[in-house]
């Protein structure tokens, strides 16, 4: 078997694992075994078919002419793809060992074959994504992503919370496929084919306009401010093992579509550049910033998602800047981070939400407030969630650094270019990314400070536990890439120089990741941070009266009775950075009127609502429900009347398209 | 070779006199005799002997705190060059290290406060948390001006001075970076008027306040690391307001020392005649450092 086809299979494989699960009958455990064995050997023979692809080197393809008037079966694997098609393989994989003990069939009878089912859709279409070549292809791999997403994320017919997200992603994905479909006939019409290869030129005008549907439509999927309208609450109602593969990896092929265009079209305007850049700082700190307001742990991490797709949406930006000034620095630097932060998210978000999955499926709640104190009973968990938490905070030693060191070395080298107008700006991209960084730091050790340490703030309906097997063994897995890419980013090198040159074709004698920054020297001084941590341990201990520390109360500057209620909670936590955004959060607060001494008990309530769907588009989707009834004039139920109007439309155009 | 011993040495063993420095100021000013220059070392000598007290609430989070932010700062002290030596460490892009370095360090010192399960410990974590994301907006701020001065990614070259020498069009934007930087050591090291390192009122503390439970070897591994710390941050500093160096080599060792004393002198005046500010004044104060950074980059990139 060639790569391609070996991809191809694998691909089927995944697409369609869900399918003997309804073979067997809906209690028994059999059919989730045989689900996740078969999406187990289809990324497995994905990842051999991705190994031989890259070591033949050059981009093996496959075509097929078929039946459809337009377009043609044509696959390929490029390095690009290849990059993108690892996390595709990797964590749809491990989030279906992790669903054997989350979402257990024995305890799903009613939904937990359909789970399966689209969950392996949704990553093979994903997957077919990567690899096509043709406009048509694409877009039917899309949508059936989209769907699957959809059918995937609102499995639970009982919970209105997740029907209702899921018709605002089933909305927000379709304005962005009507885009996509304008943006391939444009294509169509620009270069006399639907196959996605790169245009020798583009007729005037048309680049500019291509550029901007490519933005909306892939922006939908990615979720760039303001088109994340829909991810909060998809992935906060969806199974946590769905959040990891949407979270993870469905809003990189948001990513990947914007990259695979614009490495087709040639000649970016400096526009473009700057648009991304300044995007992703706005949807970096905006993202964040509702992240620190949110009570719900999953929400809290669907906005962290889309302050990184603001990273990764920056990094593009430069190199598109890198490739209209001649910058091949900026270029490898640029794309090379953006890329690298493509793979370092999805492990340690999916890192994430499995943890969040665990915590619900322990303390039976997503809210931040009514927990604490899990470190004691969730001890493993605890310390895989610091990992992903330092990871995602991009501190050293851990993969979030290694990728964001290469976006601010590339944001700190366009101070080298003087005399063009406006470049100075993208180097305010570096503050922007500097400002995320101490945000996230605040939002994550709110998450750690509320849930997992201090004292349990409520009792629990079931004592909490540390995850079981299942779900433990693909966190541990995640995390240990997290530390793996962290302290020796230079394996992550030769993948993303190559990806990199085939998105821009960069002069023979351009830089390369080696010549242009020391990765040796990141994983010198990880390792040497983890050494001086553990020296400082150990002399600690080999002090003279180390040995059986005294264990009392919390001192509290002598308050003698410490209750959990007189803890901090984590929105009082973020509240003063809530404050400081108030200007783009806009939060509500409830707090109880006090007007007389000795006030009875009284209740605060305080919400960061989504700024974009809560106040701007759902009123207008309610005002347009109000309005729009009245054209139900035209809608009399007579089938003729309906074949009548479509006669009288198929006329009008027949003489308007002459 | 010599000169890294050297370098680590002081690493090492000057940082606690800096803060005698500041206290014997802080003593002079008040008109009192004052603890001597080195009761900082005593004070460590004192709490490495004590034993242990660990709240039942804490878990590992607790230690793990003031461990990881002395191996922070430590290894931050071995990317800068002190005076007009080399650092024993450098490459290009370890400023970026440089700064999340200190990143990590906050991010276990508030998780080690919020591990005590204390009112008190959270709201100086929830504090600490809020200020640094407007002081670390002023330092890079003030990287780029450094950088885009120099031509390098590399902190040896970015604080050995401007690639054209001293015109007016560079000391203009070195002298308002060196006003932000210094605001942001101010509030990176816990100094008046931000915090104050001597108040036990709770409710007005940041970073004392975060320390609360710690006591004996943890809390001197603390002290330690803030001093440390200033120390680094001192010293990125004296890069900035004093790039002048002696003919003789090896004088510049004493130079330096010096520099770095009379820095710790003017943060003792400063908390000396200035009162702390009001909580809700501290974001305004760090906002100007940040204004100060950002006219200097605009200056320099106009």
């Amino acid at each position: 078997m060639s790569s391609v086809e070996m991809v191809l299979t694998a691909i089927a494989a995944i697409g369609f694992s869900g399918l003997p699960g309804w073979l067997f009958p809906s209690r028994s455990p059999a059919g989730q075994r045989l689900t996740t064995a078969l999406l187990l050997f289809g990324s497995a023979l994905g990842l051999t078919g991705v190994a031989a692809a890259w070591l033949e080197g050059g981009t093996p393809a496959w075509r097929v002419p078929w039946i459809l008037p337009w377009g043609e079966f044509s696959v390929a694997l490029d390095p690009l793809s290849i990059l993108f098609l690892l996390p595709v393989f990797v964590i749809p994989a491990l989030g279906s060992v992790y669903g054997l003990d989350y979402w257990k069939q024995a305890d799903h009878p009613e939904n937990g074959g359909k789970l399966g089912f689209y969950y392996g859709l949704l990553a093979g279409a994903m997957a077919l994504v990567t690899v096509s070549r043709d406009s048509i292809l694409f877009l039917m791999a899309w949508e059936v992503m989209a769907l699957a997403a959809y059918f995937a994320a609102t499995v639970e017919t009982d919970n209105p919370d997740a029907q209702r997200a899921g018709w605002i992603y089933l909305i927000a994905t379709h304005i962005g496929t009507l885009c996509l479909i304008a943006l391939f006939s444009l294509w169509h019409r620009a270069t006399g084919s639907f196959a996605l290869e790169p245009a020798a030129a583009l007729p005037a005008g048309a680049a500019g306009t291509l550029f901007v549907l490519a933005l909306i439509g892939f922006g939908f999927k990615a979720g760039f401010m303001p088109l994340h309208v829909w991810l909060p609450g998809a992935h906060a109602n969806a199974p946590s093992h769905v959040s990891a593969v949407m979270s993870g990896v469905m809003l990189k092929m948001g990513i990947y579509g914007l990259v695979r265009m614009t490495a087709l079209m040639p000649g970016p305007a400096a526009w473009w550049g700057g648009t991304l850049l300044g995007i992703g700082a706005v949807t970096g700190i905006a993202g964040i910033l509702f992240a620190i307001g949110q009570h719900d742990l999953k929400r809290l991490l669907a906005y962290s998602s889309i302050e990184n797709i603001g990273i990764i949406g920056m990094g593009l930006g430069l190199a598109l800047l890198g490739r209209v000034y001649g910058q091949a620095d900026w270029v490898l630097l640029g794309l090379g981070g953006a890329l690298f932060h493509v793979w370092n998210h999805s492990l340690f978000k999916s890192l994430l939400f499995f943890n969040a999955g665990a915590i619900i499926h322990a303390a039976q709640t997503r809210e931040m407030d009514r927990l604490g104190g899990l470190a004691k009973l969730m001890p493993r968990a605890m310390i895989l969630f610091v990992v992903g938490a330092v990871a995602i905070c991009a501190l050293p030693p851990l993969n979030g650094f290694a990728g964001e060191w290469l976006l601010y070395a590339g944001l700190f080298r366009t101070l080298g270019l003087n005399g063009e107008p406006g470049v100075p700006a993208a180097a305010l991209a570096a503050v922007a990314l500097s400002l995320i960084g101490a945000l996230a730091v605040a939002c994550f050790v709110k998450v750690l400070g509320t849930v997992f340490l201090g004292t349990p703030r409520h009792a629990l309906a079931s004592p909490a536990h540390d995850p079981p097997r299942c779900m433990l063994a693909p966190m541990v897995v995640l995390a240990g890439g997290c530390a793996g890419l962290g302290l020796f980013p230079a394996l992550a090198a030769p993948a993303l120089e190559r990806a990199v040159r085939t998105w821009a074709s960069l002069p023979g004698a351009a830089p390369s990741f080696t010549t242009l920054l020391s990765w040796r020297a990141i994983t010198g001084l990880g390792l040497s941070l983890v050494a001086l941590a553990g020296l400082v341990l150990l002399i600690l201990k080999l002090l003279p009266r180390a040995r059986g520390a005294t264990r009392p109360v919390t001192w509290d500057c002598g308050y003698a009775r410490p209750t959990p209620r007189m803890q901090i909670t984590g929105s009082s936590f973020g509240q003063s950075l809530v404050a400081l955004g108030t200007f783009l959060l806009w939060p509500k607060s409830h707090p109880p009127a006090l007007r007389v001494l000795f006030p009875r008990a009284a209740y605060f309530k305080s919400l960061v609502p989504d700024t974009i769907l809560d106040r701007l588009v759902l009123p207008v989707f309610r005002f347009a429900g109000g309005q729009l009834p009245r054209l139900r004039i035209l809608q009399q139920g007579q089938t003729h009347l309906y074949v009548l109007y479509i006669l009288v439309i198929l006329f009008i155009l027949l003489v308007w398209g002459r | 070779m010599v000169d890294n011993i050297i370098h680590i040495a002081l690493l090492l063993v000057f940082p606690p006199f800096l803060l005698g420095v500041i206290n014997k100021t802080k003593a002079w000013f008040g008109g009192r005799v004052g603890a001597p220059l080195l009761q900082p070392y005593y004070d460590l000598a004192k709490l490495f002997q004590k034993e242990w007290v660990l709240s039942t609430t804490t878990t590992w989070i607790f230690r793990a705190g003031p461990v990881v932010t002395l191996a922070c700062v430590l290894l931050a002290g071995l990317l800068i060059p002190l005076g007009r030596f080399a650092a024993p460490i450098g490459f290009a892009g370890d400023l970026i290290l440089f700064a999340y370095l200190f990143g990590l360090a906050r991010f276990f010192t508030t998780a080690a406060a919020l591990d005590t399960g204390s009112a008190f410990e959270g709201m100086g974590a929830a504090r600490e948390a809020t200020f640094s994301c407007l002081s670390e907006p002023a330092l890079f701020f003030a990287l780029l001006v450094l950088a885009k001065l120099s031509g390098s990614l590399m902190l040896g070259d970015l604080l050995r001075g401007p690639l054209g020498g001293f015109a007016p069009t560079v000391i203009a934007p070195l002298v308002l970076i060196a006003i932000g930087l210094f605001i942001v050591l101010l509030a990176e090291t816990c100094r008046i008027p931000v915090d104050d390192p001597n108040t036990h009122l709770e409710l007005t503390m940041i970073h004392e306040v975060m320390v609360l439970d710690h006591s004996g070897p943890l809390l001197g591994v603390i002290l330690y690391a803030a001093a440390i710390k200033l120390f680094v941050l001192g010293s990125v500093l004296l890069h900035v307001l004093a790039p002048v160096q002696l003919a003789t080599a090896w004088l510049n060792w004493p130079l330096f020392l010096l520099e770095l004393s009379g820095l710790a002198v003017a943060v003792g005046i400063v908390e000396s005649i200035m009162a702390r500010l009001q909580m809700r004044h501290v974001p305004y104060l760090l906002v100007s450092a940040v204004l100060f950074c950002g006219f200097s980059f605009i200056l320099l990139v106009r």
